[in-house]
């Protein structure tokens, strides 16, 4: 157990150092001075020399590597060129946004999936299985952003239930806050519910197939308790594996949907920053996404000790 | 009064006729041994009785048990019937049991869904049945995993599972057939004792018809889904009244005819193989530690002649496949020669191998396996040319494919048809086909008849002799079964925990085996002429 | 994780015949086919000329003369969505390929070699996989400017690392077969091996990943030009048409209709046509129909 744990637990902290170093090349290649940017055309060669002295960007490749990780790990992200205040406020402010949005939406998708999986499972090949596959192949194919106009002129601009678009901040109040992330937690949510939903049922299908089920079986055990009691558990791996994708999924997805829905999030600052060539901002979310979605599959794989003995045995 | 009776069964699976007016039965503490070869409609027989049939199968005729009509009965009666007073043991005991539920949950679960026991209390039973398959819970506490046990130990806990709750009837669906035969004979004499305890019926489902005969009452031939013959086990045997019977009895006992081929014995070894051992390295425990290397083959040297035919058997792990695969240079030893011809070969590149290559081929166990399925027999058959010097013409390499099918008793036109279209025995023949093309000097051969119907492997078992007679091919057998060995070959050695623990020629050790672990080997192997006649012996 | 792999055991023809008989195999060859048509007559004929702009014309309801409706400039959005079809198409098939063409290779010679190699390689992909996908199509096609182009290295730079793992995957499932044993026995290097008896038997399961890939390229190409990223104006794109119809919602519905409606009947013809194809060739789920 102890061995497994630690390997996945090396493996993650080894990715991320990887992927400070691949997000801090490719800032680093990227045309387009900063200190020229923050001062605008007129400057002059002097003023903007000293500038870059100031933010550091005259020292040692290395060095400024160095002193940039260190910042994340500290949580010291520097300042943002184009709204001259902390990055770490900005995605303060940003992720009170976004994760709740991601959150609904993994909670949703996961609601909703695994019980149509199981529905569908225990009636392969009937009438309520064709129906829900068949509903679950539209949603996989439908892009969310495009569902999220649907639901924005179904809900918001013909039965006027929820707000267009916006954010009024949980200042506001928690009740319309959340008003304002329902329709873009569904628009992210049922297209990853379809695919969970499929997954949970082909994963069902082929572990009802196993030989140990037939075992069950002639223990007596009804259809329906087989598959509670021992299909269920064995089905949860590949499960869990599209789970744990998902949430990057969700992530991305958020920048798209931020902006369908002008949603004051983490998705629409990094891409506002990125075409306003922000780096510091750029460079800070993009980190902060890729730890989340290292941290996430570093649970999946320890959920998956969790399920299945085999990976916890000490032989 | 019978307690299973099954009248005029005749059973469909979409358009498949899988079984035509079968009629068998079992009384109660009666052994009923259902014998036939693949695709006879043995396991459908099993299923039907527990009902739990493929979708598209249908049933018509009558199955009654115990009073009940199983073909009418719902879903729930036979829910209650399941693991009740119906019992059931697989073939498959490495994939039976849930990976991840502990053999306690999985033994006590039917106890607790059939009694309503509480927790404890089944778990208490489970313990104690545990404890009479030979899984005494010291050793085998309730929480160990599958995984954590071995096949042998997995089947004995399937066998709990059936028998928790004393069923009237047990049916086992070739409960031996994955197991070497030293577990065979142990899960063998586990099942009679449990059958003479509880006046259980078993229903006995095997291809093997020595240890049918060693376990049942009464038999039943199966053949194409309809019965040839049935009655007591010893007369039937005995007499062999029917044809097929005659046939099957026949080909389980077959030795083919060989006199001692030439050259043997003289001049310099084929292949030496000198203080052999293969190490795997042991799992890691932690980041820095790890299990201890296991040692597969330990210190083996043995010596073959050309032409000369000689059996490796022992039990299931004991590393024959292994030294196989280093004899075959598939896998380098640890330390040690293998040399082939007089030439090493331990430690050569894949460059310098090729001579060897050229005269060392291989068949193995699989005919299903052992063919890429995307490509055409004249393709495969040719694949060892690849290591000749001179690379044939199309025309050259069609002649000697052809040339090597009719040395294996196939048309010549086989060739352009695909692995799919042939049988398992036609496979086979292609595989050997495919070792000879290079006119090989010695042929490896990993257990090639264990997966073969008796019929089809006396077939292949004379096709081998007649090789080994006409080219003077020698032949390396791995085998657990003696009866292979026994048939085809001079010598013997026997391994056992990665070690030659005995050699000489075969009739002498298998008849008077030294070593504990041929002593065992020989003991448990079935034998039909003994089992018919320890029968005849027991009714007088 | 291990894989299954069945090998279907069947001559070309009789696979044919099955798939005819496969509802979703039908289904998604002939709206896949659709598509394709309607993406290659473009090229030739479009009702109406997508590059003009007839003001007097804007924002028609769908009517017999505009079967889709105009947009704000009075263009026809049946011709648009026509044109724009041949922009995913294009984009997301290049993609399939470069992930193709660079994955399966990567994954075959991983498995092939196993030990530190496969390693290695594995957790290169892990780092690929660490960054989500459309997150790193948008800084791609932002540092190197937008474009049809930019896009498709941006979506194909993702299709890598998911070939490698099913190629990966599916070889790993083949090598302990007896007749790769079999191919070693008669001298066959690795190579030789992977390219003769691997990659014929993991053709099917790389081209359903295919398929797959081809549906999602459509909707991130889809994605990065409803953000301004891919193809530009004025070469119509679904994404971009999308864009443009969210602040005329109210007035002009059919103008986010239509483009999406042809994102999702494209994407599900791919994706009823790779569940077809693992349908028909895997004998474990037939036999149980």
């Amino acid at each position: 157990m102890t061995a497994y744990l630690l390997k996945r637990l090396a493996i993650a902290v080894a990715t991320l150092v990887l992927a400070s170093m691949v997000v801090f090349a490719v800032l680093e290649i990227l045309p387009g001075d900063p200190a020229r940017l923050m001062l605008g055309m007129n400057a002059s060669a002097d003023q903007v020399e000293l500038l870059r002295n100031q933010l550091g960007l005259n020292a040692p490749l290395p060095w400024r590597y160095l002193h940039w990780t260190g910042g994340l790990l500290s949580l010291d992200f520097g300042r943002s060129y184009t709204y001259s205040v902390p990055v770490i406020d900005l995605v303060r402010e940003r992720l009170a946004v976004s994760l709740p949005l991601a959150l609904i939406a993994l909670a949703l998708s996961t609601v909703i999936a695994i019980p149509v999986g199981l529905y569908s499972a225990s009636r392969r090949g009937r009438a309520g299985d064709t129906v829900a596959m068949g509903a679950a192949q539209l949603g996989v194919a439908v892009p969310n952003f495009w569902f999220a106009l649907m639901l924005i002129y179904v809900f918001a601009v013909w039965l006027r239930l929820v707000p267009a678009g916006g954010f009024p901040g949980w200042s506001a109040g928690v009740w319309p806050a959340l008003k304002s992330l329902l329709l873009p937690a569904v628009a992210l949510a049922l297209p990853q519910a379809a695919i969970l939903a499929r997954v949970t049922r082909s994963a069902l299908i082929e572990v009802l197939n196993e030989d140990y089920i037939r075992t069950a079986r002639a223990k007596g055990l009804p259809y329906r308790a087989v598959l509670w009691r021992h299909a269920l558990r064995n089905a949860m791996i590949p499960v869990l594996t599209i789970l744990g994708l998902q949430f990057a999924f969700l992530l991305a997805g958020t920048i798209i949907i931020e902006n369908v829905f002008y949603l004051p999030g983490l998705g629409r600052l990094v891409f506002q920053a990125i075409t306003q060539r922000d780096l510091i901002v750029v460079e800070s979310v993009v980190m902060l996404l890729v730890a989340a979605v290292i941290a996430v599959n570093l649970l999946v794989d320890l959920s998956y000790a969790v399920v299945d003995p085999r990976l916890r045995s000490r032989q | 009064m019978s307690l299973l009776d099954i009248e005029n069964l005749s059973l469909t699976i979409g358009d498949t006729q899988i079984l035509t007016g079968m009629e068998l039965s079992v009384a109660p503490g009666e052994v009923m041994g259902l014998v036939g070869e693949s695709g006879s409609g043995k396991s459908m027989t099993a299923l039907t009785v527990m009902q739990l049939l493929p979708h598209a199968a249908r049933a018509t005729g009558r199955v009654s048990f115990d009073g009940i009509d199983i073909l009418a009965a719902t879903e729930d009666q036979m829910c209650a019937l399941r693991g009740d007073d119906i019992g059931m043991v697989f073939q498959e005991p490495m994939t039976a049991l849930n990976p991840v539920k502990t053999i306690g949950e999985q033994v006590a679960e039917g106890i607790r869904w059939h009694t309503r026991a509480s927790r404890a209390e089944a778990e208490e039973r489970a313990r104690k049945m545990l404890d009479r398959v030979g899984l005494p819970s010291a050793k085998f506490p309730l929480s160990r995993y599958p995984h954590e046990l071995s096949g042998g130990q997995r089947q004995r806990v399937v066998i709990a599972i059936a028998c928790a709750l004393k069923p009237k009837l047990l049916i086992a669906d070739e409960p031996t057939t994955a197991l070497d035969v030293v577990l065979q004979a142990q899960i063998l004499d586990l099942l009679r004792d449990l059958v003479a305890e509880s006046r259980m019926g078993l229903l006995l489902i095997s291809h093997d018809l020595a240890v049918v005969t060693e376990m049942a009452d009464r038999i039943t031939i199966l053949r194409r889904g309809e019965v040839m013959e049935a009655g007591d086990t010893a007369r039937t045997l005995s007499e062999q009244l029917h044809p097929y019977t005659r046939q099957l009895a026949q080909a389980s006992m077959h030795v083919p005819a060989r006199t001692r081929p030439h050259g043997v014995g003289s001049g310099q070894p084929l292949l030496q193989v000198e203080g052999v051992t293969r190490d795997y390295h042991g799992r890691r425990t932690s980041l820095f530690k790890r299990a201890p290397a296991i040692r597969a083959v330990d210190d083996v040297s043995l010596s073959m002649a050309p032409g000369q035919s000689v059996a490796l058997v022992g039990r299931s792990g004991c590393g024959k496949s292994t030294l196989a695969r280093m004899i075959l240079a598939l896998d380098r030893p640890s330390s040690g020669t293998i040399r082939f011809r007089g030439e090493t070969i331990t430690g050569k590149s894949e460059a310098e191998l090729k001579p060897a290559r050229r005269d060392m081929q291989v068949v193995f166990q699989d005919p299903y396996g052992s063919f890429d399925p995307r490509q055409k027999v004249e393709k495969l058959v040719a694949e060892p040319l690849h290591v000749l010097d001179k690379k044939p013409t199309r025309a050259e390499r069609r002649e000697m494919v052809a040339h090597a099918l009719h040395e294996v008793g196939l048309d010549q036109r086989d060739m352009d048809k695909y692995p799919h279209e042939f049988s398992g025995g036609q496979r086979q023949r292609l595989s050997i086909a495919r070792a000879i093309i290079t006119r090989p000097k010695l042929v490896v051969a990993d257990e090639p008849v264990s997966a073969l119907d008796v019929s089809i492997r006396a077939q292949i078992l004379d096709l081998f002799a007649e090789l080994n007679q006409k080219l003077g091919i020698a032949y390396l057998f791995i085998t657990h079964d003696l009866t292979v060995a026994r048939a085809i070959t001079d010598e013997v050695l026997v391994m056992h925990d990665g070690k030659i623990v005995e050699r000489g020629k075969t009739n002498e050790v298998l008849d008077h085996p030294q070593s504990e672990a041929a002593k065992a080997l020989v003991t448990a192997a079935p034998d039909l002429h003994r089992a018919i006649t320890r029968r005849m012996q027991e009714q007088g | 994780m291990t894989l299954h792999i069945d090998i279907p055991e069947e001559k070309f023809g009789s696979i044919l015949a099955k798939a005819f008989r496969n509802t979703a195999f039908v289904a998604g060859f002939f709206i896949t086919l659709l598509i394709l048509a309607m993406a290659i007559v473009s090229y030739a004929w479009t009702p109406y000329d997508v590059t003009k702009l007839v003001i007097a014309d804007k924002t028609q309801a769908p009517s017999l003369a505009h079967w889709f409706g105009t947009d704000h400039f009075g263009r026809d959005i049946l011709s648009m969505v026509m044109v724009g079809a041949r922009n995913s198409i294009a984009v997301a098939l290049v993609a399939v390929g470069i992930g193709m063409g660079i994955g399966v290779p990567l994954g075959a010679f991983a498995a092939a070699r196993g030990g530190l190699v496969d390693e290695a390689l594995m957790r290169l992909n892990d780092l690929v996989f660490a960054f989500p996908a459309l997150l790193s199509a948008i800084m791609i096609t932002a540092i190197f400017g937008p474009g049809a182009v930019n896009a498709i290295i941006a979506i194909g730079i993702f299709n890598i690392p998911v070939f490698a793992r099913v190629a990966r995957a599916g070889a790993l499932a083949i090598w302990p077969r007896e007749f790769i044993l079999a191919a070693r026995a008669a001298g066959k290097s690795s190579t030789q091996i992977s390219i003769e008896h691997v990659l014929p038997n993991i053709a099917t399961l790389l081209l359903v990943q295919g398929t797959i890939q081809f549906a999602l390229g459509i909707l991130a190409e889809a994605g990065l030009s409803y953000l301004g990223l891919g193809a530009q104006p004025p070469m119509p794109s679904w994404g971009r048409m999308l864009f443009d119809a969210q602040t005329r919602m109210v007035v002009a519905p059919w103008m986010a209709i239509f483009p999406g409606m042809a994102i999702v009947v494209t994407v599900l013809g791919l994706n009823l046509l790779g569940d077809g194809i693992a349908d028909i060739l895997d004998p474990k789920s037939r036999r149980q129909r």
